[in-house]
């Protein structure tokens, strides 16, 4: 059976003339189409179903040569139940940021969309896109002064400024840690065993891509509460781009394909019963 | 798990702390610089919750700075002790800071000198101090070779011996240790002890 993974498809651009570039400092103010719905609160009601808690995950994002790689998987699991195989768990906060999801969906997608507005209004008022520093520290300011009132984020900040690529670790307990290579959610340390073991600074775009792919696909493999898809981004200079979304079912017979094994002893009827 | 210890010399203090961001089982970074520049002539090494850690010590630097843009003079480091302690007294009944904190620093008239702070809030001016598991360690050997009038040369073989004595006894050990120095020149960082290396990009 084929995933629905309509899900996982790109939103309409975050900002309106996308196909302008991103490189003018300041985007042309956002637009989106409507649903086109008779019911529309259905629609958001169901809309909304889509994209309940994201307990169990397997997020990974790190720094290259050519930028930052990110990728996850997209399953959300209510305890033993998967609520959903197509969950959005690389979240676009604008052309040349990402953030990924662990823990609460709802509140990664809030704080994140939260996120987002502070970035834009930052890039109003000063005329400059935000860092990926200053983006990691509003967002980390905000969670740490709701700590222990039961929000639960685990999120990297990804993303290209004007000091080239940025990652940032930040969760709910008021963590916020730079570095060059992450993983979060209850597949991680799975993912970190492959994705450690691969990692070069000097991989190419391509390498880096297939490495983040099959560092998901291995999570999902052990991990009960990872699956779905596995998502990559790549952020470069230009802003990011998303490279693959496969089913990991699929993935695991293209890295493993099925040999026909040998047969060892036939059957062979019963004679002269 | 953490380490942070510290030790006064002849004309400078030393303070070390691990490099590690723990999440339970995992290890985030192994290059997580604990040891903030208070100052020019002070050093805060902190160890606790993550979060707290750094909210409360950018917090302390930040205040120290403003006492001296208004006053055209810095704290003491007895004055910066007092005041941190303070705030971690005030911060206790309300929102505590779950910080422990090893403040070093050198001054003119008294010279260099070291703070043990814990998060709550207890002050006290030592020789030699020590927070987290790997305490139950170098206090002992810190106990055994500290003398007064340690050279830098001295000081850095003891903190070398306590980081060893951590990483073959200890086995939630941390893999890698900065070392800071304060003296009349200033603070500065002194040198890493690293076992494992991280990504290729430095420490914030």
């Amino acid at each position: 059976m084929k995933l629905d993974t309509s899900g996982l498809e790109s939103t309409a651009p975050l900002f309106g003339s996308l196909s302008s570039g991103i490189h003018d400092e300041i985007s042309a103010a956002p637009s989106f189409a409507l649903p086109n719905t008779i019911n529309f609160d259905g629609f958001q009601k169901e809309a909304i179903q889509m994209v309940k808690p994201a307990k169990g995950t397997t997020t990974l994002a790190f720094i290259f040569k050519e930028g930052v790689m990110v990728a996850a998987d997209s399953r959300a699991s209510m305890g033993g139940y998967i609520s959903s195989q197509s969950v959005k768990k690389i979240i676009e906060i604008n052309p040349y940021m990402l953030g990924t999801m662990a823990g609460g969906a709802a509140d990664c997608q809030f704080w994140h969309r939260n996120l987002g507005i502070k970035c834009r209004l930052h890039e109003l008022a000063n005329k400059r896109r935000i860092s990926v520093t200053g983006a990691s520290k509003l967002l980390a300011n905000i969670l740490y002064s709701y700590r222990g009132m039961g929000l639960s984020v685990g999120t990297m900040i990804a993303g290209w400024d004007e000091t080239g690529p940025g990652l940032y670790y930040v969760d709910s307990e008021g963590g916020r840690l730079k570095g060059t290579r992450f993983s979060v959610g209850s597949g991680s340390p799975y993912a970190y065993g492959v994705l450690d073991n691969g990692y070069r600074y000097d991989m190419s775009i391509e390498e880096a891509a297939e490495l983040a792919r099959r560092s998901i696909y291995h999570a999902t493999f052990r991990d009960g509460a990872s699956g779905g898809v596995a998502s990559v981004y790549y952020v470069g200079p230009d802003g990011w781009k998303k490279l693959s979304g496969d089913d990991v079912g699929e993935l695991h017979y293209h890295y493993y394909p099925v040999m026909p094994s040998t047969v060892e002893q036939e059957m062979v009827e019963v004679t002269g019963a | 798990m953490e380490c942070v210890f510290g030790l006064v010399g002849n004309g400078f203090a030393i303070v070390v702390a691990d490099s590690s961001a723990v999440h339970s089982i995992l290890v985030h970074k192994s290059n997580e610089d604990k040891i903030m520049v208070l100052d020019s002539h002070k050093l805060i090494a902190a160890s606790g919750e993550a979060g707290d850690r750094v909210q409360f010590t950018e917090y302390i630097q930040k205040n120290v700075a403003l006492y001296q843009f208004r006053n055209g003079i810095p704290l003491t480091t007895a004055a910066a002790a007092n005041f941190t302690r303070g705030e971690l007294a005030t911060a206790l009944r309300k929102n505590p800071y779950s910080v422990n904190i090893l403040l070093a620093g050198y001054d003119k008239e008294t010279g260099p000198s070291l703070y043990y702070i814990d998060y709550i809030a207890t002050l006290h001016k030592l020789d030699k101090g020590a927070f987290g598991y790997g305490s139950y360690f170098s206090l002992s050997m810190m106990d055994r070779h500290y003398h007064s009038g340690m050279s830098v040369e001295e000081a850095i073989d003891l903190v070398d011996k306590c980081i060893l004595e951590i990483r073959s006894r200890l086995v939630v050990a941390p893999p890698n240790f900065v070392i800071k120095i304060v003296d009349k020149d200033g603070a500065r960082e002194y040198a890493w002890r690293e076992s494992v290396k991280d990504g290729a990009v430095s420490t914030a």
